[in-house]
């Protein structure tokens, strides 16, 4: 009987300890069900997964205005969408950053650079900052592709757009657009997780 | 009286030198033997970059570590993650108005996906991140150091080392 008690209270340590490491890994794995967001886009509507409900996925894009890395990928994100969009995964980018901290990451200011850029694509503002901690984002620009199964969006990639920050022509992999090409053959993305320097996402204090 | 003047300016405010201070560029391949020097010292390698505030705000703490610790073998090497072509016009000017005296080294290898796992396994890849090692071991911190944070880190580092 001591032992069996030992073994559970063991069993109950070693849960608590697991349940704590996913917890502290924080966010979304690839295979994890997407939760529903409701999010405020630069044209004034709210922004939620029921807005894709006619789209095969989506790919998601947390990235800013003032951040360098993501200027560098600006570009690069409107092409993802001019591509992908009309083959059914649009472009979402959401700005996860405090404007108390980084003044040009303001609503205001995402408006005017939607404009200014002419983004086909919504420029969602997480000014509650609830809904990049669900994904796991932690850097912009940190790319989400999901895909639709049923009724519900999954993760399939987590990560880099590609592998070279500077200059997209000389990346030798192009993770979200081979992610996406892999899904839309009916294939898992080859690579699923990558990792990149960006700026870290500018929590309140 | 002029010219002395002058030597004296040049005594007391030697920026104009620290302004011509040449800044090596690395990928990471030339850059990777900082993060695995052998010696008896504490190297303290931090990840910066101009454009990140928490960085900024962290570096002078840095900074001060190698004056803080007078006649301990410690080194504070900051590796700067701007862009080459920022150096002039942006990294200089920076190090000059924050009067920076440690070692400065720009890191700029687009492919961090492939490095990022070099220098941690743990590294998401933000900044500012730091890495202290000697041969007594190694660690990794993703977080931005406040007030005497750093110093008393790298005091129980140094203790260790002894």
């Amino acid at each position: 009987m001591k032992v069996l008690k030992f073994t559970l209270f063991l069993a109950v340590i070693m849960v608590g300890a697991i349940n704590f490491a996913f917890t502290a890994e924080g966010g979304y794995q690839v295979g994890d069900k997407v939760q529903d967001f409701s999010l405020k886009n630069t044209d004034g509507n709210m922004y939620s997964l029921a807005n894709l409900a006619d789209q095969k996925g989506a790919i998601i894009v947390f990235t800013c205005n003032h951040c360098p890395y993501a200027k560098l990928y600006e570009q690069r994100i409107m092409d993802l969408n001019t591509k992908y969009a009309p083959l059914g995964y649009p472009v979402i980018a959401i700005n996860p950053n405090d404007p108390g901290q980084e003044p040009e990451d303001s609503f205001e200011e995402m408006v005017k650079r939607s404009h200014q850029k002419a983004y086909k694509f919504p420029y969602l503002f997480d000014a509650a900052q609830d809904v990049y901690p669900v994904f796991g984002a932690t850097r912009t620009p940190h790319s989400f592709v999901i895909s639709k199964k049923g009724d519900d969006f999954f993760v399939e990639y987590i990560g880099a757009i590609d592998n070279n920050t500077k200059d997209g022509k000389k990346a030798d992999s192009k993770y979200v657009q081979e992610a996406v090409d892999a899904l839309l053959k009916g294939e898992k993305p080859a690579t699923t997780f990558t990792k990149a320097v960006g700026c870290g996402i500018k929590a309140k204090k | 009286m002029l010219l002395h003047l002058i030597t004296l300016w040049f005594l007391f405010f030697p920026t104009e030198i620290n302004a011509e201070r040449s800044i090596p560029v690395y990928d990471f391949e030339a850059f990777e033997p900082i993060l695995h020097r052998q010696s008896d010292t504490l190297y303290v390698v931090n990840f910066w970059a101009t454009w990140c505030k928490p960085c900024v705000k962290e570096l002078g703490a840095f900074d001060a570590l190698e004056r803080r610790f007078p006649g301990e073998k410690i080194k504070v090497i900051l590796v700067s993650l701007d862009f080459e072509e920022n150096i002039e016009k942006q990294v200089k000017p920076f190090l000059q108005r924050k009067n920076i005296q440690s070692e400065v080294v720009v890191l700029d290898d687009p492919n961090s996906t492939a490095w990022i796992e070099k220098v941690d396994p743990s590294w998401s890849g933000t900044i500012p991140a730091t890495v202290i090692y000697s041969k007594k071991g190694r660690n990794f911190y993703e977080k931005e150091f406040v007030g005497e944070e750093i110093y008393t880190l790298v005091k129980t580092h140094l203790t260790k080392l002894k």
